[in-house]
Parts: structure tokens; C-alpha cells; sequence
């Protein structure tokens, strides 16, 4: 039990020390670290930029990771193919092991060549690579939610849906969804938290240029790769103030995601008919 | 309307499968020619790097060693905390600590992973202003925050694993005079093995892929087999992103994608364990058999 209280306390201290790192930064120099300036050498440490690009970049992934966790996980419940869809769910569970330096790695080699000698676009890092990449990071995570939550339901009610003269398509897009639409909420939350926490392939991809995208084929800095290039090339300790600042909106965020999330997909227990 | 989206999830499933077939293939068309015994001791006898005789300066031995040396030790620090706050956690999961705790390890594990690595860095920047000022950056810093990153998936495990068990078992136990720790030690965990090893790989695939905690705590480019536990090393992960970033020359490139490969080799080994255990987890007397047993019980 010692142990148990050992390990609380552990995570306790992980919030006590970011929080107090960063009360300072927040009292004393508001202005400076909530502004859209990052210029360390002239004193300018706004993080405001980074913020921006997180949020975009994770909006944005998890909305068409979205989309497409329906077409697959519709795909699973509805072929007839099993054989493909047993694969499928392999392939997915697969994906989420795969280690996300060697997505960087490959699309390092692959995607960037393409973009900017197929589509004449600079030098290839932007929104978009970082983007295309995390949805194939954040898809297995909302994917496999999503097919927890829908396959259970499908096999309750598919039959007397059915029955009633739905086609099977029917039955996924009009009994199955609206049934759970909350805790599905809950699945693609995570995996939007799984967007904002990433760090390698934004830092990989994205080229980290501190500035207000204009469109998809910008680059961006997220967050994280600005905390990890940050302490890498090692500046000033008033840069490194503005990186508590930045891993305390982090851990908020994602501790709030994750109470949403819990409570999201705690609701399916109330709601669901044994 | 409906019919649609049979068709988008047929174009989403081929899509799918045709984009990783892409990565994986290509990955292995650059990664399987340069495995070779060069890609992993470079120069250097095998035998004398293996054994740490002489520095093995252009293969990615090191940075095996490495890796498997920091899983090892943030395993071996996370697993018995995390065993133990998964069986208390499902010892009486209706109580209001525990599920605060729950929530707790709940909100850890969804916490994204560099800021375990800012929070060893900001623990060195405290010890050396406080009371220890030669602390740096090293294995044992980097596999103490891997522990922290990797020990709600361990609770977590432990927890469902333990709270899929019958009730019966351990009121069973107690009635037989058991204490709570003989019930919990020689029932319940033997029961629940599977699912706990089965945490415990998700738990080394995590501490094994991931960069952004050691790359923050103690991983560098350059350091040759580790040294000791307050010392730097390397890392496989480590040294995919640093050659892949600045790599000098085509061999440089080469050991990028060699250590992909070996990566991505050993996740897809724990991968295919880590299926294979939960397969026969769902296979055992504790699947469809046992139900059969409760329901005995029950009667």
C-alpha cells in the first residue's frame, strides 16, 4: 500500500512541478509569454504561435481521422469479407505499436520527396505532412475505441433491426450511431489528445518556423516540438520559463480532455440497456 | 444516404491497408539492405564491441544496448508500484480514494509524453540548485521518467485483469481462511498473470518507442555503450530521429533506416506476444469455461 501512495504522490509531485515553475511566468510576465513574438534574442519569448499551431494541427488530424474511423469501423461491422476485416483490425491494432520516429522516419523519405517535387511545394515541411501523419498515428486509437463501443451494440440490435426491414447500412448509420453518439465523442477526444501530445513527427515534419499559418502548406511549430527544440539547443533560463508555461497549458489540457473523455465514455454504462 | 457509407468504408479500408503496405514496404526496402553485421558494430570486431572492449563508433550496437538497458530499468522500477496500485485499485473500486486515485492514473496516462521529459529536466535544474548540484541528465534520470510514463498502463492492466475475476474466488479464499494478502498473492495474481504480463509488453513497447522523454533526460548521439546508471547513452529511437535529421553521408542514412527496422521489428515481436497472450487469456478457464464454474456456483 506504501507503494500505492508512493506512486500517487509521484504524480502529485509531476503537477506541484510544473505548477510551480510556471506561477511566476504567468504573475510577472504575462504579456511577454501570451504574445504571437518569439524572438529570444530580443527578449520576446510569446508562445502564442506554438499554441495556435497545436491546436490546428490537432483539430484538424483528429477531424478527418474522424471521418475516416467511421468508414473503417462502418467497414468492419458491415463487409462480408471477414477475412478483410479481421485484417483490418490487425493492421489497426498494429498500427498503434508501431513506433511514431519511424512514421517520422518514413514520411521523412516519402511523403516530403513527393510534396515538394511533385507538387512544387519549398522544401515539403508543413502543416500538411505533420497532418497526414498524425491521422495514421491517432487512427488506430479512435478506430479501436469506436469498434469497442459499436460492436457490442451491433450485436443487440442488429438482428431485430433487421427485422424490421433495415438494411444493414441502415441499421449502422440509424440505430447504431445516434444510439452512442456521446461515446463517441469520448473515443475521438482521446485521440485529439493523442494529437496534442505527439512531439516527433510535428517536430519532424511540421519545420518548426514560430509563425501564424497562412494555409495548409505552412509551417508550423506545435508545442511540444517547441519544448523539445527549446531544451536541445539549450537557451537562456527566461526561454526555458516560457516552456513551463507551455507544459503547463499541455497538462492542462490533456488532464481536462481526459476527464471529459472518462465521463464521455463512462456515460455509455448509464445509458446502455443490459 | 445510408448507402454511402458502405462505399466510404470500403474506399477508408483499402486506402488504409494500401498506406501502411507503403510504409511498411518501404521501410523495409530501405532498411533490409543494410542489415549486415556492419550496420550493427561498424568497424569493430563483433566480438570485442559485444563485450565492450573497444567503442563502436559507426553501428548502432550501442543504441541497442542502450535501449534495452533503459526499458529494463523503467520496467523494473514501474512494475512492482504498478502492480500494487492496480490490485489496490481493484481490491474495492467503489471506494472514494480509489477512484480518485483511479482518475489520477487515468488523467498520467493520457498525459502526452515530452512532459515527463520536462519534468526530469526541470527535476535536474532542482537538484543542482538545491542539494545536489553535479546531477545531469542520465539513464537512471530517463528511466525514471520512462517509469512514471509507463506505470498507468501497468495499473491499469493489473486492475481490469484482476477485476475480470470472479467475485467467488477470493470470497472463496476467505472463507477458506486466507488472509487478503495469501487470496491476493497465491489466488487471485496467478489467475490474472496473463493480463498482467500482458500490460507489462504494452508497458516495454511504450518505454521502447518512445523519443520525446529520453531525448529530454539523458539520450544523446554519441556515447558509446552505457556506462553506468549516471551516465548518458544512447537510444534507438534516439538515433533514427538524430540521423534522420542530420545525417552526413549515405551510411549515416543507411544506419537511419537499419535502426528503423530493428525497431520496428522488436514492437512488432511484443506486438505478436502481446496478441498471442490475449488470445489465450480469452481462451482459459477464465473465458468461456469459467462461466460454465460460476454459474455452478450460482446454482
Amino acid at each position: 500500500m506504501t507503494l500505492v501512495v508512493t506512486s500517487g504522490l509521484l504524480l502529485f509531485a509531476l503537477f506541484c512541478f510544473l505548477i510551480w515553475f510556471s506561477l511566476p511566468v504567468f504573475f510577472t510576465e504575462t504579456t511577454s509569454v501570451f504574445s504571437l513574438k518569439w524572438q529570444p534574442e530580443q527578449g520576446h519569448f510569446g508562445i502564442l504561435a506554438m499554441v495556435f499551431g497545436t491546436l490546428l494541427l490537432a483539430f484538424i488530424s483528429t477531424s478527418v481521422a474522424f471521418i475516416i474511423a467511421m468508414g473503417l469501423n462502418s467497414f468492419c461491422l458491415l463487409s462480408r469479407r471477414r477475412w478483410l476485416v479481421t485484417l483490418l483490425r490487425t493492421l489497426l491494432r498494429f498500427m498503434a505499436a508501431i513506433p511514431t520516429v519511424v512514421y517520422g522516419l518514413a514520411a521523412l523519405f516519402l511523403l516530403l520527396p513527393l510534396l515538394r517535387n511533385g507538387l512544387q511545394l519549398g522544401s515539403g515541411y508543413s502543416l500538411f505532412a505533420a497532418v497526414c501523419m498524425l491521422i495514421l498515428l491517432i487512427l488506430p486509437v479512435i478506430c479501436v475505441m469506436l469498434d469497442n463501443i459499436t460492436a457490442p451494440l451491433w450485436q443487440q440490435y442488429a438482428l431485430g433491426a433487421q427485422a424490421l426491414g433495415f438494411s444493414p447500412e441502415q441499421i449502422y448509420m440509424q440505430v447504431i450511431l445516434p444510439h452512442c453518439r456521446v461515446n463517441i465523442g469520448g473515443a475521438v477526444l482521446l485521440g485529439f489528445n493523442r494529437a496534442i501530445g505527439d512531439t516527433m513527427l510535428p517536430l519532424m515534419l511540421a519545420g518548426n518556423a514560430t509563425q501564424l499559418p497562412s494555409g495548409v502548406f505552412d509551417a508550423i511549430r506545435s508545442l511540444t516540438a517547441h519544448i523539445a527544440l527549446v531544451i536541445a539547443t539549450d537557451q537562456g533560463s527566461e526561454a526555458y520559463n516560457s516552456l513551463f508555461a507551455a507544459g503547463m497549458l499541455l497538462l492542462m489540457c490533456s488532464a481536462c480532455i481526459c476527464l471529459l473523455s472518462r465521463y464521455l465514455m463512462g456515460l455509455q454504462r448509464l445509458g446502455q440497456p443490459e | 444516404m445510408s448507402r454511402l457509407i458502405g462505399y466510404w468504408g470500403r474506399l477508408c479500408a483499402l486506402f488504409i491497408i494500401g498506406i501502411m503496405l507503403t510504409l511498411i514496404g518501404f521501410i523495409l526496402f530501405k532498411g533490409l539492405p543494410t542489415l549486415e553485421l556492419s550496420l550493427f558494430f561498424g568497424d569493430t570486431a563483433p566480438l570485442a564491441a559485444m563485450m565492450g572492449l573497444q567503442p563502436v563508433w559507426e553501428g548502432i550496437w550501442p543504441a541497442c544496448v542502450g535501449t534495452l538497458t533503459v526499458v529494463l530499468c523503467s520496467v523494473s522500477l514501474a512494475s512492482v508500484p504498478g502492480v500494487a496500485s492496480g490490485i489496490w485499485l481493484a481490491s474495492a473500486p467503489d471506494k472514494p480514494a480509489q477512484k480518485v486515485f483511479g482518475l489520477a492514473v487515468d488523467i498520467l496516462a493520457g498525459i502526452p509524453s515530452i512532459l515527463m521529459g520536462l519534468f526530469g529536466f526541470s527535476l535536474i535544474l532542482l537538484l543542482r540548485g538545491s542539494f545536489f548540484p553535479q546531477a545531469n541528465a542520465s539513464l537512471l534520470l530517463a528511466s525514471f521518467c520512462l517509469a512514471l510514463l509507463i506505470l498507468p498502463y501497468i495499473a491499469c492492466a493489473t486492475q481490469n485483469a484482476l477485476s475480470s475475476l470472479p467475485k467467488q474466488l477470493s470470497v472463496t479464499g476467505a472463507a477458506l481462511g486466507m488472509t487478503q494478502w495469501q487470496v491476493t498473492y497465491r489466488l487471485l495474481l496467478p489467475q490474472a498473470s496473463s493480463g498482467i504480463m500482458s500490460g507489462l509488453m504494452l508497458a516495454i513497447g511504450r518505454a521502447a518507442e518512445d523519443t520525446a522523454v529520453i531525448m529530454l533526460t539523458g539520450a544523446v548521439a554519441n556515447a558509446g555503450l552505457p556506462g553506468g546508471l549516471l551516465q548518458r547513452f544512447e537510444a534507438l529511437p534516439f538515433t533514427i530521429f538524430y540521423y534522420s535529421a542530420q545525417y552526413q553521408s549515405q551510411q549515416e542514412l543507411n544506419m537511419a533506416f537499419g535502426a528503423a527496422l530493428v525497431l520496428l521489428t522488436v514492437t512488432s515481436i511484443i506486438f505478436t506476444l502481446l496478441a498471442a497472450v490475449s488470445r489465450r487469456r480469452n481462451r482459459n478457464i477464465f473465458g468461456s469455461a469459467n462461466s460454465r464454474k460460476r454459474n455452478i456456483y450460482v446454482r
